[in-house]
């Protein structure tokens, strides 16, 4: 049977969806909506409090799988959507969705690793 | 062959805009863009925080302004669309048999909302609310 990267690539879409379909929502509250709507005071995301929390091995697990899981999710199924939106340049477009990934992982890991 | 065959004419681009279900679809599908960018925040977010206080404080109040807000509302709209589309479907993805018989999958994709709740709840108590 040939080898094909497809399992890997599928593999990483559905824990990405799982991951993103259980935690996103929640997320985008807590950082993006929480303290402007009043539902958070300010200090919830202080300094010292997210450094802690992202040195903490824990965190480091959790940001890791909360930008490494979502990414490729997202990249994939926008490789996919793109086709629907009558783009055909797959190879430009995979290019383009993986390598955004990617850098974001990438991105992550060294920040992880600095920190 | 003098009879002409029929060809449809569909819009590759548009095609979507024909049936309520299919808008359906493509918003879902689109829901990847707004969790794409999301994730783009974070990793900007996690930048910032390495660069110390100062820099850390401009992410906050940047987090604040209107576009921001907004951005918020429209990423947690379609992340919120991703958790239900993907949650109904799991029947299909991963039944579930018991003996003989298929799990019904009420059961399934009530499984997974009581496992989202109690995320997100455990998330906001540990973050402050």
């Amino acid at each position: 049977m040939a080898r094909s990267h497809k399992p890997v690539i599928w593999s990483l879409f559905a824990a990405g969806g799982t991951f993103s379909a259980f935690v996103t929502p929640v997320m985008i509250l807590i950082t993006g909506l929480a303290i402007g709507f009043g539902l958070l005071p300010a200090e919830a995301l202080a300094y010292e409090r997210v450094l802690a929390f992202v040195q903490h091995p824990i965190g480091k697990a959790f940001i890791f799988l909360a930008v490494f899981l979502p990414a490729w999710h997202a990249a994939h199924r926008l490789r996919i959507t793109a086709h629907d939106f009558g783009i055909r340049a797959d190879t430009v477009v995979m290019g383009i969705c993986y390598s955004l990934a990617a850098l974001a992982t990438v991105m992550t890991v060294f920040v992880l690793l600095s920190i | 062959m003098s009879r002409k065959p029929y060809s449809r004419t569909v819009s590759t681009t548009g095609w979507w805009l024909d049936q309520p279900r299919y808008i359906r679809y493509m918003a879902r599908e689109v829901s990847c863009v707004l969790i794409g960018a999301y994730t783009g925040v974070i990793v900007i977010g996690l930048m910032r925080l390495s660069d110390g206080p100062a820099a850390w404080a401009g992410f906050l109040e940047a987090l604040q302004s209107p576009l921001s807000i907004y951005f918020h509302l429209l990423a947690l709209a379609f992340a919120l669309y991703h958790t239900t589309t993907w949650f109904n479907v799991t029947p299909k993805a991963m039944p579930v048999q018991v003996g003989e018989t298929q799990l019904p999958g009420i059961f399934i994709i009530g499984a997974h909302y009581a496992g989202w709740v109690v995320v997100s709840a455990v998330a906001l108590y540990l973050v402050g609310v």
